[in-house]
């Protein structure tokens, strides 16, 4: 079934009104709060914490620290997924303490926490607890941590700063590839650390029943199950059934939502030792001191090419800038950023090596495409130095690299099987709407007003849908149908989705189907939603709840119509008797379900159905891909940047509500344009925070922002029933190079070749000044 | 502790409150309206605009007693009863929201430039207008149409170059 243009969002109109329900709304009764003392220091030994004067501030009702942890035998967090886990080495990965007691490891680690009546009073009672350091050397950068003398992070490691190096590929194959390469081309190429940003910050809420024994924990989390697991498991060590985890409404997420943050372990922690509910909201500031981010990469990549363009082989060394700690979702952007690498392309060989690096920095995590953007950063730069250095158009060398159709499925030299996609009809569609060849006269247009105008052509690839998922469906005994899904929206519109697939399937009106996410004593296990998965698989996994549905609501049908459910159909919501005009609505048998007594009863009682379906590892992702075609203007008297145009073309797979894949379109090519001109999380040598607030990391604003063309192409995936393939990251993977390698056409001609992200005016400045002298 | 007397979305409200508290805080404690959201510290993103005596006013940077005998219109006293207003509706109509934590602000700050626009609205005025409000979820070009689509649903005349 198509649904083309879909009615509007049924969760707008709560946002619209202001009637959302975000953790930091809801206030449970003799709550207190709770402020967290964060390290100033980078790399430092404690020596003394004294919570004496902090514990006579007014309002204080507790002062705990890492002592406190330690007696009250609370686990530190280990990572959420290893390298081993995805096939490779063992690593050398850490444990983070709730709040730490012996060493700080960069600024922004937990050491104490205060309790009190209010915000203020806690926040002031925070910055009275004296905390004694000895400061030691930091290290900030990934590359310089491996050397002989970097200070060390983490003195038992026995590979330095080094916890894992990964390898794909062939050495020797690739060697050779490069032997007989006709053009090599190489950069140094850089993906700065990122905030993810999302608007709401993190926020948590706890209560602690001591009657019962039970934990209930609010919290801004874009996996609630995962949550409870590490909560449960981990750190309190009871069984999940002890901790209900709620999300609420939450206000973005990122990636940066998607993993158990020691706040949340601290306010049930306090709630029991107080005995009241603590509540936890991060100021923008903590956000951008404690939260983890993402990207961190540098990179040596380089490319060999035959005489005709096409490509030989790839090599690349990289670098992971890892902080202070391997934690949380550290491990995936290692892989992807390796993996992703042929992109849309033949590759016949790669060797390809990242050195995840231990330094004095906030711990490194997922990030809204999580390692595909850095990839896609490598391969498409190169293709661009490439196609200057033989002097081919950048989209004839896409173009002749391209897999074709015809190749589908594909296996790449990576191991990925690319299922369908029409990648050069791709890049030809994109240029034809970019009106690519009226450019020279838009050009000469810019030319006229003193500006230069630059173009690129990108193509990118995601890898959407990993691990399980689970949804029910459950009739109530009025014939209302709830979905209580295992993802979890935070802005993606889930509940517009899956209703009007049910809908669609069951021919129940929207208005009677419900729908519960983010409440695990609600919903019996979940992944939340990350990495473009939920409507793949979440989707999936409800078309399989909605055959088991109609699979035992034909046998009450056949009891109330008195007929054979071999000679019953189902369609538009009723069971027909085939070849009659005989039928009963979905809704009416669902009832019958419910009764207390008669010959129905033998059926059982009650009518739900669950579906699961299974991503990686088990299953088959798929890989969603997409062109974008990228003009700016620069000003080359202020090195100013403007992004003219953007169109994207997007193989989304099955659509299912157009203007939800455009949103997500939309918001991902934002933080890709962000991350290409002004978003970088900055540090001074001694580990010291310099962009800690929306003054000095810039988030991009609607000014920034070119009115961007978003076309979808629907080719169904092969690998799910519903042809579904992600959409949740692919602007934010194909922006950031689309930007940057426009701008770098725009200034290749006053003989600027490079450049490194973000491109601040000031940045390109410098680099077109020195150009000019020849330096 | 000081006693301030405000009109909040038509009602009156009384309240004593210490001198340092932000109207931010007075609307969303206080007055338990918590549609006006905080997404940070340094006045820079727009979730906590508010409308004052028809101004608009972030007000995360203003003191609930600096409100003193002034009318505050929140997210919440927008919509007529049931009846969303206009660019509620446009907001809703062209996906102008993902999260939802910017939109209060967003519809708030949309309705004053469409108020104060004299010539026909454009999509560019509209983007330059908008630079007190930061939205992370959707690249503006969702709000931008909204923003234009509400001003049409509004009456005001617009201007799609
Ligand atoms: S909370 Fe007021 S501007 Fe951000
Ligand atoms: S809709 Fe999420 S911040 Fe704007």
């Amino acid at each position: 079934m198509s649904y083309g243009r879909a009615p509007a969002r049924i969760e707008d109109h709560k946002f619209l009104t202001g009637a959302g329900q975000y953790v930091d709304d809801i206030r449970l009764p003799r709550q207190c709060h709770a402020a967290v003392v964060l390290s100033p220091h980078a790399h430092a030994d404690i020596l003394s914490i004294d919570p004496e004067a902090a514990r006579k501030m007014p309002g204080v009702i507790a002062v705990l620290t890492g002592a406190d942890v330690v007696s009250d035998g609370l686990g530190s967090v280990p990572p959420y997924i290893l390298p081993i886990h995805w096939g490779g080495p063992p690593a050398f990965t850490t444990l983070r303490p709730i709040l730490i007691s012996d060493r700080v490891r960069c600024v922004g680690d937990r050491v104490a926490v205060v309790v009190a009546e209010t915000v203020d009073q806690a926040r002031a009672a925070a910055d009275s607890v004296v905390v004694e350091y000895r400061v030691l050397d930091a290290v900030t950068d990934a590359e310089a941590a491996l050397a002989q003398d970097a200070p060390i992070v983490w003195p038992e490691n026995e590979a330095g700063n080094r916890s894992v190096t990964l390898h794909l590929g062939d050495a020797e194959k690739t060697r050779d590839a490069f032997a007989a390469a006709s053009h090599v081309v190489r950069r140094s190429l850089e993906s700065p650390r990122l905030a993810p940003a999302p608007l709401e910050p993190r926020a948590c809420l706890g209560m602690f029943n001591a009657s019962s024994g039970q934990f209930t924990l609010y919290t801004s989390s874009q996996d609630p199950h995962g949550c409870r697991k590490t909560l449960a498991g981990v750190v309190f060590k009871v069984p999940e059934s002890s901790i209900r985890v709620i999300s609420p409404d939450v206000g973005g997420g990122f990636g940066l939502k998607s993993h158990m943050f020691p706040e949340d372990a601290i306010v049930l922690w306090a709630s029991r030792r107080v005995g009241r509910p603590v509540k936890w909201v991060g100021t923008r500031s903590e956000s951008f001191l404690t939260d983890t981010q993402g990207r961190g990469q540098k990179v040596h990549a380089e490319m060999a090419l035959d005489a005709a363009g096409r490509i030989l082989g790839i090599r690349v060394q990289a670098y992971h800038n890892l902080g202070g700690y391997f934690w949380a979702t550290a491990t995936p952007p290692l892989f992807f950023s390796l993996r992703l690498i042929p992109n849309i392309y033949k590759v016949p060989a790669v060797d390809l090596t990242t050195h995840a690096v231990f330094t004095n920095l906030p711990p490194m995590a997922v990030y809204r495409g999580a390692g595909r953007p850095e990839a896609t950063y490598v391969i498409e730069r190169l293709m661009d130095a490439a196609a200057a250095e033989i002097g081919m158009d950048p989209a004839d060398i896409r173009r002749i690299n391209a897999i074709s159709e015809q190749d589908m499925p594909y296996t790449n030299v990576v191991g990925f099987t690319y299922d369908s996609g029409a990648f050069r009809e791709m890049i030809d569609q994109c240029l034809d709407a970019a009106d690519w060849n009226g450019y020279p006269e838009r050009a000469k247009q810019s030319a006229a007003r003193g500006l230069l105008r630059g173009r690129s052509i990108t193509s990118y690839v995601e890898i959407a849908g990993v691990m399980n998922e689970r949804m029910e469906l459950r009739f109530d005994p009025s014939g209302t149908l709830t979905i209580l899904a295992g993802t979890h929206s935070h802005g993606q519109g889930h509940q517009t989705v899956f209703t009007q697939l049910v809908s669609g399937w069951l021919g129940i009106p929207q208005e009677n189907i419900r729908y519960i996410q983010g409440d695990t004593d609600a919903v019996l296990i979940g992944r939340g939603t990350f990495a473009a998965r939920s409507t793949q698989l979440g989707g999936t996994a409800l078309l399989a709840a909605k055959d088991e549905i109609v699979a035992r609501a034909r046998g009450m049908a056949a009891i109330m119509l008195e007929t054979p459910a071999e000679e019953i159909d189902f369609d538009h919501g009723l069971f027909r008797v085939r070849g009659t005009n005989r039928a009963v609505p979905l809704q009416e048998v669902a009832k019958m379900f419910y009764l207390p007594a008669g010959p129905v009863v033998k059926l059982g009682l009650g009518l739900s159905g669950q579906g699961t379906s299974s991503g990686l590892p088990g299953g088959a992702p798929n890989f969603p891909n997409g062109c974008q075609v990228c003009e700016v203007e620069v000003d080359p008297e202020t090195g100013m940047v403007k992004v003219d145009r953007i169109v994207a073309i997007d193989d989304v797979g099955k659509i299912l509500n157009a203007a939800l894949c455009e949103g997500q379109i939309h918001g991902g090519m934002a933080q890709g344009l962000g991350q290409a001109l002004m978003e970088e999380m900055t540090y001074g040598e001694d580990g010291q925070l310099l962009s800690g607030s929306f003054m000095d990391y810039g988030l991009p604003r609607a000014e920034h922002m070119p009115d961007i063309t978003s076309h979808l192409l629907e080719i169904p995936a092969k690998t799910n029933p519903l042809g579904i393939k992600g959409i949740g990251e692919s602007g934010a993977i194909g922006t950031p190079v689309s930007v940057v390698n426009a701008v770098l056409d725009a200034v290749r001609s006053r003989g600027v070749d490079d450049i490194g992200m973000p491109v601040s005016p000031p940045k390109l400045w410098a680099a077109l000044n020195a150009a000019a002298s020849g330096q | 502790m000081l006693r301030v007397e405000l009109v909040v979305n038509g009602q009156d409200v009384r309240r004593d409150v210490p001198d340092n508290m932000l109207l931010s805080t007075f609307l969303r404690e206080e007055v338990q309206l918590t549609g006006t959201h905080i997404g940070c510290d340094t006045t820079q993103c727009g979730a906590c605009v508010v409308s004052i005596d028809g101004e608009t006013v972030k007000s995360c940077t203003m003191l609930a007693l600096q409100a003193n005998r002034r009318s505050v219109t929140t997210i919440e006293g927008i919509a007529n009863g049931s009846e969303l207003h206009p660019m509620q509706r446009a907001f809703s109509e062209c996906h102008g929201l993902q999260c939802g934590y910017c939109t209060p602000g967003m519809v708030i700050a949309a309705i004053d430039i469409v108020e104060r626009s004299e010539e026909p609205l454009t999509a560019a005025r509209v983007r330059e207008e908008l630079k007190g409000n930061l939205c992370r979820c959707t690249g503006y070009v969702n709000i931008v149409k909204s923003v234009l689509r509400g001003a049409e649903l509004m009456g005001r005349p617009v201007d799609r170059v």
